[in-house]
């Protein structure tokens, strides 16, 4: 088993309480399935969708990320899996693809010891 | 939780409440997704939003001006948080709700403006259930909500709840607006369930409030509640166990609620004080002679009719004509049945309601017309607005098919 990450990318800001409502369930579903064939290291969370960059040598601080609201990342959760094709498979699973959202999936770089 | 951050903002930033609200919610949904639902959802709301409002009026307080009343409070920031807090409290919401109910019922607002705005306001209604619990379509209810917003905001204070003359006069405002929020629930136009049993109960949940309440407790408040206790009582046995709709007549009565059907009759009892007689009592009447019948041919359709007819002088309308036709045809026969639904003066505004259809088409089949009959539940089964209601139709449809094949024989 390998670890992988996924980025949710994008989404669902701004949308009415019924449909964020409808999205919430379908995210659950998502997540149970996942969890059920042992696929889910660890949920993640979801992350506010503004902050602080700190950048360079000078640490300065401003204030973002302000990229494209759809670029934007807005959780993260850590799954396990046998390889990047299956990653991949369980991704398209993910409700934030219905709208218009985006799933990055990273291997974690594990070194075999 | 409107209710209270209108109470805190002001009426005249009621949108801000809103605002407030809908942020915390899909907040809430966020981290929900996540982490699965909390184990109290209501309460975790509740203090999102506080939060959310405490943000908000230090943000904003030097360019608002919140509740006139609360300004001094709200101003410093030793007070600030205390009086939210308080405000927050379960006994203080309860008479939020209150005074939030009495506020929209504005009377420089239409009679149905104010019903729109406790539904949209109150019971958290989407544009389109508001519309459909008017029979109105999206764009006129949204532009009369908007509308009715402007008119409470323009109103600067929120409503005093303790004062009896203004009480009185908007309460049957009131009463109204909870009244159609069980309908709505009842008749369920929503496009997945033919019952919201939620709506149902919260409009028994808020008519309760207004029965605690000294000036809002008189007997048409209890013949709403007893209206609403008999209609709830019924609930268990209109949708069958496969989850299809069950009319009164086909309901199978051991499942209704004695309970409920007793409570309702005490509140009946309650009701039957002074001089008023009110559409709900009426309503209150009818409903309990079915919720005493122990069956359809047990029905005492004439006191029905009689019902029916005074209901008619003190509050027209096409629909309680033709509930009217309805019980002549079961005390009469179909034929007279189908002489009293032609005969509802104003039928423009029942051809977009499917029962229309398939209550002429009931008599028909009944008297043995099934080509009529037929014509009839297909055309009602094309307004049908869930798939009980599509279901049931399509059932008729069949049933008058096997019967004329049956006469073809």
């Amino acid at each position: 088993m390998s670890e992988f990450v996924f980025l949710y990318r994008g989404g669902e800001a701004g949308r009415s309480p019924e449909r964020i409502q409808q999205s919430m369930q379908k995210w659950m579903a998502w997540f149970k399935e996942l969890s059920q064939n042992g696929h889910i290291k660890d949920q993640g969370q979801p992350l506010e969708r503004t902050g602080k960059v700190v950048k360079g040598k000078q640490k300065t601080v401003t204030d973002g990320p302000f990229a494209e609201a759809k670029d934007i990342v807005g959780g993260y959760t850590l799954i396990e899996a046998r390889d990047l094709e299956q990653a991949v498979e369980l991704s398209k699973g993910c409700p934030i693809l219905e709208v218009e959202g985006g799933v990055e999936v990273r291997p974690v770089m594990k070194l075999n010891m | 939780m409107i209710a209270v951050l209108t109470r805190i903002f002001g009426v005249s930033n009621l949108v801000l409440a809103e605002d407030v609200v809908q942020d915390a919610f899909c907040r809430a949904l966020e981290v929900w997704k996540f982490r699965g639902m909390p184990e109290n959802p209501s309460a975790w709301l509740m203090a999102t939003a506080k939060n959310r409002a405490l943000d908000v009026l230090r943000r904003e307080r030097t360019a608002r001006t919140f509740a006139p009343e609360l300004g001094r409070f709200i101003e410093s920031e030793w007070t600030l948080a205390p009086t939210v807090a308080e405000l927050f409290a379960a006994h203080t919401i309860e008479d939020d709700l209150l005074r939030m109910m009495f506020s929209c019922c504005h009377p420089r607002l239409p009679e149905e403006a104010q019903v729109a705005l406790v539904l949209h306001i109150l019971c958290g209604f989407s544009v389109d259930e508001v519309a459909n619990a008017f029979v109105s379509t999206h764009a006129a209810t949204e532009k009369r909500i908007a509308r009715a917003k402007k008119v409470l905001a323009n109103s600067q204070r929120l409503f005093d709840v303790e004062a009896p003359p203004d009480v009185s006069e908007r309460l049957p405002a009131v009463q109204r607006a909870l009244y159609l929020l069980f309908n709505e629930g009842y008749h369920g136009a929503s496009p997945e369930t033919a019952v919201r049993l939620e709506l149902c109960q919260e409009a028994m949940r808020l008519t309760g409030l207004l029965l605690k309440h000294p000036l809002g407790s008189i007997p048409s408040t209890h013949a709403l509640a007893a209206l609403m206790c008999f209609n709830a009582a019924r609930l268990p046995a209109r949708v069958d166990s496969s989850g299809n709709l069950s009319l009164l007549f086909d309901q199978n009565r051991s499942q209704w609620d004695q309970d409920l059907v007793a409570e309702g009759l005490r509140l009946l009892d309650a009701s039957a004080t002074g001089s008023e007689l009110t559409e709900y009592h009426l309503e209150a009447g009818i409903a309990s002679i079915h919720a005493r019948s122990l069956s359809v041919e047990d029905t005492d359709w004439e006191s029905i009719v009689s019902l029916y007819d005074a209901l008619m002088t003190i509050r027209p309308s096409p629909v309680v004509a033709l509930n009217r036709a309805i019980a002549i045809g079961e005390s009469e026969g179909a034929q007279r049945g189908l002489e009293a639904i032609r005969a509802i003066p104003d039928p423009e505004r029942l051809v977009r309601y499917p029962f229309y259809f398939a209550a002429i088409g009931t008599f028909e089949l009944q008297s043995g017309k099934y080509q009529n009959a037929r014509e009839h539940f297909q055309a009602a089964l094309e307004l049908a607005r869930n798939p009980m209601e599509r279901h049931f139709l399509e059932q008729r449809v069949m049933a008058c098919n096997s019967a004329s094949a049956q006469q073809a024989l």
